[in-house]
């Protein structure tokens, strides 16, 4: 599934790298210690997060994940925001919490994908 | 829409080539005073439907096999081309990039058009529709062989230069305590690891461990470098920091054993998961380390010869 078609069905807002929706996605994982992702997150994961400090865009950089959901609202830092820019990483905002957004993801057939 | 911003490497192409690079130089041209009787030969040896008329080199005017037809119906006799032929032509100019070319066939309905050199008005060429899919094809092929000869040529750079025996380095500053920079030295390792042509799977377990060792070194210490050597059948990171030391190594190797103080935690690092991940995704983890001495890690990545590259 493409990330342009989450963006849409569950209506998130997209604050970087909107050239690069048309990424597949090819599961997801979430988690906010940075060295689980490292360690488990697959490449071409969706990452739901509440980090919102810009190492998450040099863990999802390095691990070439689809993109970064952040949940509960929570906007990303300015730094964060201008990593991604560059390194075209998506950023995605949710209002609701990781649970229900990880619910919906799963729900639309994104299921946990692990090394 | 995002996919409507994207640009084929096609569009690309119609914008940056120009004319006079896909159309047909060698013209089979006739003059003003050409008898229109010629014509029958002319068009028929050369397999053509029409001609320009050039006097002195200068375009003049057009002359189709529908002006031979209306001619011989109506039986003149001894007509040269100059009475018959189209005067008001439409041209391009050879400088002009080839979308605008695309956009007058669409526009006009006509199979092809003379084109002219801006400065002197001189006839240049003749560009058909066929031309300019031949020439986009073309440009399309030599792009591509380039990009194949420039990867090939790239990997095996790298195995000359380990071949005779070199060995490359790289080194970088980390600087402690500083986590905006955070992941930044592995970023640009994972790049040129990447750009030598070395396998993926390589550049993202270096890349990894790097990035593990580089977060320690921001999170634990004021600073420290990380060395990188590539040999012929391994990659060596050597991360070296001054101070403080682990005191008990085995525990620190330790899946969830962590030191990092709650504000880094709340960061979502010093999980104790970091020297664990490192060893994970290497072939061999030393560490040397003494209390208020530094921190010494030598990870190894076995590589099975640079001809995995590529």
């Amino acid at each position: 599934m493409k990330l342009a078609e989450i963006v849409d069905k569950l209506d998130l807002k997209v604050r970087t790298a909107d050239g690069a929706l048309e990424t597949e996605v090819r599961g997801g994982y979430a988690s906010d210690l940075m060295s689980d992702v490292i360690a488990h997150a697959e490449r071409g994961c969706l990452w739901v997060t509440l980090q919102i400090h810009q190492n998450v865009v040099a863990v999802a950089s390095l691990k070439e994940l689809a993109g970064i959901v952040l949940v509960n609202g929570r906007e990303p830092e300015e730094g964060t925001l201008e990593r991604a820019e560059s390194e075209n990483i998506p950023i995605l905002v949710s209002p609701l919490p990781a649970f229900d957004v990880i619910g919906q993801l799963y729900e639309m057939g994104i299921a946990g994908g692990t090394d | 829409m995002a996919q409507d911003r994207k640009t084929t490497k096609t569009q690309e192409l119609v914008y940056e080539m120009k004319v006079d690079q896909v159309m047909t130089r060698d013209v089979v041209t006739v003059r003003p005073e050409t008898p229109m009787s010629r014509l029958r030969e002319v068009f028929r040896e050369k397999r053509i439907s029409g001609a320009p008329v050039v006097d002195d080199d200068r375009l003049v005017g057009i002359i189709s096999l529908e002006d031979f037809i209306e001619w011989l119906y109506a039986r003149e006799e001894n007509s040269v081309v100059e009475t018959k032929m189209t005067t008001d032509v439409d041209i391009l100019f050879g400088d002009e990039p080839l979308v605008h070319a695309v956009s007058r066939f669409a526009e006009s309905g006509f199979g092809r058009f003379a084109v002219v050199d801006r400065a002197s008005g001189r006839l240049v060429g003749v560009i058909t529709k066929g031309d300019v899919v031949a020439g986009l094809l073309r440009k399309l092929e030599v792009d591509y062989h380039e990009e194949e000869v420039h990867r090939y040529r790239a990997s095996r750079l790298l195995e000359d230069i380990l071949a005779i025996g070199t060995t490359l380095c790289f080194e970088y500053d980390v600087e402690g305590q500083n986590f905006d920079r955070g992941g930044e030295s592995s970023s640009r390792l994972k790049r040129t690891l990447k750009g030598l042509g070395l396998h993926p799977d390589t550049v993202r377990r270096v890349a990894i461990a790097a990035y593990e060792a580089e977060m320690n070194v921001i999170v634990f210490t004021e600073g420290g470098t990380i060395a990188v050597r590539i040999d012929r059948d391994r990659i060596t990171v050597d991360v070296a920091d001054s101070g403080p030391g682990i005191p008990d190594i085995e525990k620190a190797l330790q899946p969830g054993f962590s030191t990092a103080p709650q504000w880094v935690r709340d960061l979502g690092f010093g999980a104790g998961m970091g020297l664990h991940n490192i060893r994970n995704c290497s072939d061999d983890l030393a560490i040397e380390s003494a209390p208020g001495e530094g921190t010494r890690l030598t990870i190894t990545f076995l590589t099975g010869g640079a001809s995995e590259a590529g």
